[in-house]
């Protein structure tokens, strides 16, 4: 990964690449990168779908290598949802196949006159942009069906649905799994829209001819990465329950623990929850000759994915996560896996966060436009957001527009961005993350629920405020490290238990690049990238002010707990206080 | 006392979902573990009434006993 192309979409004559050394960029990956080239190279105040908005495509600092779980992509840019800094990340192929071509980014800039559709093909020659109008309005399915007649089965692909051309703001960028399905999406903050606006509609990554990132010394990492893998095997959580349960696994626990939001965040359990659960959705799985246990990239060995078929034992999506089954289902008041696996198959198609759309049907259903419960109306209307009718175009833009065009009060979004599957009320860290982080309502910004519910990697009580902003801001620092390394997040559980597969994660990360990692340069790292984040939205016009909850949260207490969120606002302040 | 005793993953597996069973007063969920053959070591969250609870806990009549294994997601 030593060089970055830009490609300037604007430029006069038609789109132009430039492809340049790393300069200030260097050995920065990820979310370091994305992050870093965002706050130093966008205007705070640009429009996000305006030509002055960069969209940076950038694959972890690992990526590319022979190391296990290091395949996630990083895409950042400001957002048009929440018009703070965002990096969305996903799993998929794409991030290994850019990385083994070299790029440690690819800049999306500028924005073209007319209406042309374009397609971009990178591989080893180089890069090549090229029109294409007979993708337009194409969804993720049939698109990636069409470009493998063209470009084959041996390159990933990114690309945006319906959604991202259409500019709507829950509009999401899907890369393709190891079985070409565009099932892995950059999703949240709206990164779709962004890639619409430059009038971008598929990414095609080919590294024929290309090989494994070397390591600076070979011998060193591939032992570093065997412990690491041994690490993961052996731990619990990524050893035995996400590659037999998925991270559906939550449904039950969170519900127990009265911290599932039911009914657009009425209620903190859900009478239905058994059926949506991990345990129900994975004998499902394997029922109709589907899969529980499936890898979203090559090189994982945690395995958290499944294939999802219909009733006929047809594929019909990629086994849907926590959040989403929690947001299709009950947060609308939905108990049936099938309903929410159609709607997970429909929010990939289309191109679309399943969190923020799924939390905009609850709020919808809120509204009185459809009752709470009703399966068939819940489809029909992310088959409006498919048609970009009018209701379509607003739902499809997010749960804070949806709120404020229907009128309603409990819209629960932070920075205009939904809540994801945890009641703050219940889990108070989780809250502090919400209300701080700097991509507004995000859950794996700082996932408070593993020390708060799930008692990995320490024990913090949910229901009291004692030590969760020092727990929110050190999982802040972790993530915003970890999500630069191309690193699966998942590895958190297992290096925040095991001291030695830490280690190995940081001996990997040395031996690859010549150095010594200690734990500070983590920890450096992680600050270096929230400070550059903080430092975009401060001065694209966000406060402390935005650092908070809904005003429901403090205001209406929810069961089982009977608790409101208790942070007070001076101590969400003290988050970046480090 | 009667107790309901919610089992999870794969504590379910040649065990139940769900179960009332009659304990003894001052039964903990310690004992119920090792009643229900479930290694201490195993065990991940435990709740009592939703709320979490340590393996010391007193069980009281008609509670609700919930073990899940070291679980995580997200």
């Amino acid at each position: 990964m030593d060089k970055i192309a830009r490609i300037d979409m604007g430029a006069a004559g038609g789109p132009k690449v430039t492809v340049g050394d790393l300069g200030v960029y260097a050995g920065l990956g990820g979310r370091a990168m994305t992050s870093l080239v965002v706050a130093a190279e966008v205007h705070p105040l640009a429009h996000p779908l305006g030509a002055e908005n960069k969209l940076v495509i950038s694959p972890g600092m690992l990526s590319g290598t022979t190391g296990s779980m290091t395949g996630r992509l990083s895409v950042g840019c400001k957002s048009p949802l929440t018009g703070t800094i965002k990096e969305s990340n996903a799993g998929g192929q794409a991030a290994q196949v850019l990385a083994r071509l070299g790029y440690a980014a690819v800049i999306l800039e500028g924005k073209p006159e007319g209406d042309d559709l374009y397609k971009i093909v990178i591989n080893k020659d180089g890069i090549h942009v090229t029109v294409d109008n007979s993708l337009k309005l194409m969804d993720n399915y049939p698109l990636i069906e069409k470009l493998r007649k063209e470009y084959g089965d041996k390159v990933a692909y990114m690309s945006i649905g319906s959604a991202g051309e259409r500019k709507l703001l829950a509009a999401s960028i899907a890369c393709t799994d190891p079985e070409l399905r565009p099932t892995r999406h950059c999703g949240r903050g709206g990164v779709g829209a962004v890639m619409g606006a430059k009038r971008v509609k598929a990414i095609i990554i080919d590294d024929a001819g290309c090989k494994m990132r070397p390591p600076k010394d070979p011998d060193a990492y591939r032992d570093a990465n065997r412990k690491f893998v041994e690490g993961l095997r052996k731990h619990p959580v990524t050893g035995e329950g996400l590659p037999a349960y998925g991270t559906n696994v939550l449904t039950n626990v969170l519900n127990e623990a009265g911290g599932y939001p039911s009914y657009n965040f009425k209620g903190g359990q859900f009478a239905g929850s058994n059926n949506l659960s991990g345990e129900t959705q994975a004998a499902l799985e394997i029922e109709r000759g589907g899969t529980a246990t499936h890898g979203c990239h090559r090189g994982c060995v945690i395995q958290c994915s499944g294939v999802y078929n219909d009733k006929d034992g047809h594929y019909l999506t990629k086994q849907p996560e926590y959040e989403t089954v929690w947001s299709h289902g009950g947060h609308c008041g939905i108990d049936d896996l099938d309903t929410v696996a159609h709607l997970d198959f429909l929010d990939d198609n289309i191109g679309v966060d399943t969190i923020e759309m799924g939390v905009t049907i609850g709020v919808a259903m809120d509204a009185g436009i459809i009752e709470f419960g009703d399966k068939a109306g819940a489809i029909r209307l992310v088959e409006e957001v498919q048609k970009g009718t009018p209701l379509g175009r607003v739902l499809g833009s997010g749960a804070a527009i949806t709120g404020k065009v229907f009128g309603v009060e409990r819209v629960p979004v932070v920075k205009d961005q939904a809540l994801p599957a945890y009641d703050p009320r219940a889990v108070q860290g989780i809250g502090v993350t919400y209300a701080t982080t700097t991509q507004g309502a995000d859950h794996t910004a700082g996932y408070a629920i593993a020390t708060n519910i799930l008692k990995v990697g320490g024990d913090v009580d949910p229901l009291k405020t004692e030590g969760q902003i020092e727990l929110s801001r050190n999982l802040q620092i972790a993530t915003a490290a970890i999500d630069s390394t191309g690193m699966c997040l998942f590895i958190a559980f297992a290096i925040m238990d095991q001291p030695e597969t830490f280690q190995a994660l940081l001996d990997m990360l040395g031996s690859f690049h010549g150095i010594t990692m200690t734990g500070d340069d983590v920890v450096a790292l992680g600050k270096k990238v929230l400070s550059a984040e903080r430092d975009f939205n401060t001065r694209a016009g966000f406060t402390k002010h935005h650092d908070r909850l809904p005003r429901f949260f403090y205001n209406e207490p929810i069961a089982p707990h009977n608790q409101t969120f208790m942070m007070k606002d001076e101590e969400l302040d003290e988050v970046f206080n480090w | 006392m009667q107790v309901t005793v919610k089992l999870f993953a794969s504590f379910r597996t040649g065990r139940f979902e769900t179960a009332r069973i009659d304990y003894p007063d001052g039964t903990t969920v310690a004992d119920v573990a090792d009643r229900l053959k479930l290694p201490h070591a195993e065990l991940g969250i435990m709740m009592v009434n939703n709320r979490h609870v340590k393996l010391e806990h007193v069980l009281a009549e008609g509670d609700s006993l919930a073990l899940f294994p070291l679980l995580g997601g997200g």
